[in-house]
């Protein structure tokens, strides 16, 4: 693919190196900072890929609306306690999985690098959607054609996720007797 | 290796890379905020994935279908916090060892 190799891999070490520390930092707001710089090394890479409305939608979703999300969540519990969490899971589950995820990687490595693509001869091409007025104005002629019938049922789904939101957090639990806080 | 262009088998790699990170940060971890980190870490891999093979493949489907997973993607982390919040104003606490609510 004719991408700039420089900026793809400054992108994906960047990537790389801050997804380790969201799962390996003890606290989570260090956690949730260092997500964020992931999100925009993808919003990098999305636009190094063409897909310019997805990079826009990446920061501005992802890195602006669930980022504030998750830090509000954080800040409003005050669960910025290091925790330990790590330290408390057998080390015969901590090695199991780090081998089942390094095995399941390289397979799909593997998996990948033997596999071939072969573009259709009508698809749109670059020139293509140069022509018709650029990325965001094809992908929204298509999303009010084509994906209508998604567009609408993504509306249906966002009422339903603000009701459940606001219903599961306003419940209060009961705990059976003799459990729960230790406050 | 090619100096002016990408494989496609490296993005891919690269995606799944980020997906097995999330996996292993879903399996080690007992917060339940750095789970529900891990699973958006998931999900960009995956859209990741999506925007390659839509490159790659010239087909505008895989953009569409990552606009509607990072729709879903918001409206699951709107819901998993508010569960959170409820998980933590009943046990005062934030990891998943504390819910033993079927325990008698």
């Amino acid at each position: 693919m004719e991408i700039s190799p420089l900026f793809f891999y400054i992108f994906a070490s960047l990537a790389i190196g801050c997804s380790l520390l969201v799962i390996l930092k003890r606290s989570p707001i260090a956690s949730a900072l260092n997500l964020v710089l992931v999100f925009f090394a993808f919003a990098g890479i999305y636009a190094l890929l063409d897909a310019h409305l997805i990079a826009a939608l990446q920061v501005l979703v992802y890195a602006g609306a669930i980022m504030v999300l998750f830090i509000f969540v954080i800040m409003l519990l005050n669960a910025d306690a290091p925790s330990f969490d790590m330290n408390r899971s057998h080390i015969a589950v901590r090695i199991l999985s780090a081998v089942l995820c390094l095995g399941m990687f390289g397979l799909f490595v593997w998996s990948f690098k033997n596999s071939s693509f072969t573009a259709p001869v009508q698809g749109f091409t670059p020139a293509r959607i140069d022509a018709a007025g650029g990325n965001t104005k094809v992908i929204s002629e298509l999303m009010f054609s084509d994906y209508i019938l998604p567009f609408e049922l993504t509306s249906v789904l966002l009422l339903a996720a603000i009701v459940g939101a606001v219903a599961i957090a306003k419940r209060k639990f009961e705990l059976p007797k003799g459990q729960g806080a230790k406050s | 290796m090619n100096l002016s262009q990408i494989d496609p088998w490296v993005v891919l790699s690269f995606c799944a890379a980020i997906f097995f990170i999330g996996f292993a940060g879903v399996l080690i971890r007992r917060n339940i905020l750095v789970i529900l980190m891990s699973i958006e870490l998931m999900l960009n891999a995956v859209n990741l994935t999506f925007v390659t093979f839509s490159k790659q493949l010239q087909h505008l489907g895989g953009q569409m279908s990552v606009f509607f997973i990072i729709t879903v993607a918001a409206a699951e982390s709107a819901v998993g916090l508010g569960l959170v919040i409820a998980m933590f104003r009943t046990l005062r606490s934030v990891d998943t060892d504390e819910i033993q609510l079927l325990r008698e």
